[in-house]
């Protein structure tokens, strides 16, 4: 086991080092030059060069490359003398349209995105894998028919349409929820919470159909299993044969999928935020997007791929919990 | 329905009269077991053989009181002179696993992957055995396990289904029902699954465990070799029915119905000519 881990790091740092890579090369190559968007508005050529040779921008690709690894492991200076901006480890880049360090960026933003991850996950995990038992249970029934439909919508309907219905229906026709604001959790936690109950139900909706889905076609698959028949033959309760023996295996592929979806949904929930106006990491991204913010647009995605390599190696390493054949091949 | 079917083979202890599964289907009820009666004395054995489809596994199945929800039953299966088919379910549960036990025909899908072959021995005898300790249900796992010769038992408990090999698994399914020490044990196709060497030993080891437990038996199979060791008596079925049944040895050697005639020309021979491939007799009637 401690040997599998290892090796499942080793190779994850494998994974981060070219997902950094392939990143810094995507945005060397695509974007417009940063030393042009330093320099403003009434700029000469003379002075771009100048900036271009401050930042380093002239020198060769895989020089530029090493220092921004340097500056992810031990921080980086850009620029000299009185124009120097520090950029602490782990150095994401400098926004020089913000004037801050794209890591302090991401960093202050990432507890809004961590909150919406959370809270969506708690209830989309409840809401897909109760649903899915039941649509299982009562498959082929009206139920199980009504469900599929519901689940049919929910992948559907996109999250801005909903978050501006619920919006409409919550707060201005039923007054179930107050206008949305921006309260720390320190000064209101009730008023924090309520604030943060549309954002979840918006970007769980989609999820808890899909994993309604997911869960009822393998709690189907599983009930057809020959181990299933044996549980029965042994002569155990119906509800004996569920707990032990249907539902660890029906439920297994869900925490495959789980992990990534969480772990995607760390790095900012775009659109949600977005329509909510919450100020987490999703939504510096679309105003990065919209401003050309270079670095802060390369941190997140690099931030996002991250938390998608850790979320793949958390899963695998669930795995070997929960799934006695993994662990012995581990 | 045919004579055979009215000249019970042996009388007693497991009893089926008049046993009928239909499956709804686009045209109406489909009968996949009619009209089959099966006796067995205790501790005696009985072979059911046929194709694949005749309706074996469902016949084992409905003895157990196991067939998939769509299907329907009628008849009676007396064990003992009580009825299973009119017992409600949670009486039912409580014959399935302890009185008779059920092994099927692959290991590996039929024991649960998430738990060790330990877990579910001692499920299945502390589920019948209410109050027995860990500590009791895994010495009466251990030694399940030693009965059905494997070896290191102690050790070989934790460990997974799928560290164990075929023949292994198909020993830990016995295991598992002899826990209980039942009066009857269902063994549909065990040997299937197996190569021939395995087979072989599974099948000593289902007959020595009839010798020492006193077990009645029911053998279902394809493969008249596998009936003709340990049974001693046969039902032969197709389509559904009893075409013919009688001890072992006077269907073997003086078969009345065609299709058993036809079952045991396919029985490959040690003394037939290499390469003379003889093609499958056909009989008439219903497939």
């Amino acid at each position: 086991m401690p040997r599998y881990l290892v090796g499942r790091l080793a190779g994850m740092a494998g994974v981060l080092l070219l997902v950094c890579l392939f990143t810094y090369a995507v945005f060397f190559l695509l974007s417009p030059d940063p030393a042009v968007q330093v320099c403003g508005k009434s700029c000469t050529p003379e002075r771009i060069d100048q900036i271009r040779m401050n930042l380093g921008l002239d020198r060769p690709f895989w020089t530029q490359f090493l220092s921004f690894l340097g500056g992810l492991v031990s921080g980086r200076t850009y620029g000299e003398g009185a124009n120097a901006v520090e950029c602490a480890a782990p150095c994401l880049g400098y926004s020089f349209q913000s004037s801050q360090s794209v890591t302090d960026m991401i960093w202050q933003r990432l507890p809004v995105s961590a909150t919406v991850a959370v809270g969506a996950a708690v209830l989309w995990l409840l809401v897909g894998v109760v649903s899915g038992l039941i649509g299982a249970v009562k498959n082929g029934t009206w139920v199980d028919r009504v469900m599929t439909g519901l689940t049919l919508g929910g992948l559907s309907i996109p999250n801005y349409v909903l978050a501006l219905v619920l919006q409409f229906v919550l707060v201005v026709q039923l007054q179930w929820l107050p206008f949305p604001q921006a309260v720390p959790f320190g000064e209101d936690p009730g008023r924090w919470f309520l604030n943060f109950v549309m954002p979840w139900i918006v970007l769980a909706v989609g999820y808890a159909a899909a994993y309604t889905r997911l869960t009822r076609a393998n709690v189907i698959d599983t009930l057809q299993e020959n181990f299933l028949r044996t549980a029965r033959a042994k002569g155990l309760a119906p509800h004996l044969v569920w707990r032990r023996h249907a539902l660890r295996p029906a439920l297994t592929p869900v925490v495959t999928v789980f992990g990534m979806d969480f772990a995607g949904l760390l790095g900012g929930a775009l659109i949600t935020e977005t329509v909510f106006g919450l100020n987490g990491v999703g939504k510096m991204a679309a105003d990065s997007i919209a401003k050309n913010d270079q670095p802060v647009i390369m941190g997140v995605t690099l931030l996002a791929a991250f938390f998608v390599v850790i979320g793949n190696v958390v899963v695998d390493v669930v795995y070997t919990v929960i799934d006695p054949r993994v662990r012995v091949a581990a | 329905m045919t004579s055979t079917n009215r000249h019970p083979t042996q009388a007693g202890f497991l009893e089926v009269r008049d046993l009928t599964v239909s499956f709804p289907t686009a045209t109406g009820r489909v009968d996949v077991v009619s009209h089959l009666d099966l006796d067995l004395e205790p501790g005696g054995a009985l072979g059911i053989v046929g194709e694949s489809g005749s309706g074996k596994s469902l016949t084992s199945l409905a003895i157990m009181g196991l067939l998939p929800d769509k299907a329907t039953r009628s008849g009676t299966v007396r064990l003992d002179g009580e009825d299973l088919t009119a017992m409600p379910e949670s009486r039912l549960r409580r014959v399935r696993g302890d009185r008779v036990a059920m092994i099927f025909q692959d290991p590996l899908s039929s024991l649960n992957p998430y738990y060790t072959v330990g877990a579910q021995i001692e499920e299945a005898y502390r589920s019948h055995r209410r109050g027995v300790t860990r500590r009791q249900a895994h010495r009466v796992a251990v030694e399940a396990m030693e009965r059905v010769h494997i070896k290191d038992a102690a050790h070989r408990i934790d460990h997974y289904p799928h560290q164990f090999s075929g023949g292994m698994r198909q020993r830990v399914m016995i295991a598992m029902a002899l826990t209980t020490e039942p009066e009857l044990l269902i063994a549909d196709e065990p040997t299937t699954a197996l190569d021939v060497t395995v087979q072989a030993q599974i099948l000593a080891l289902l007959q020595e465990i009839r010798r020492d437990t006193g077990t009645a038996l029911v053998l279902i199979t394809h493969d008249l070799a596998v009936v003709s060791e340990i049974t001693d008596h046969i039902v032969v079925m197709r389509a559904g029915e009893c075409v013919e049944r009688g001890p072992v040895e006077s269907i073997f050697s003086d078969p009345k119905h065609p299709y058993t005639q036809a079952l045991l020309d396919a029985v490959p021979r040690i003394d037939d000519e290499i390469g003379a491939l003889r093609s499958l007799t056909t009989t008439g009637g219903r497939p």
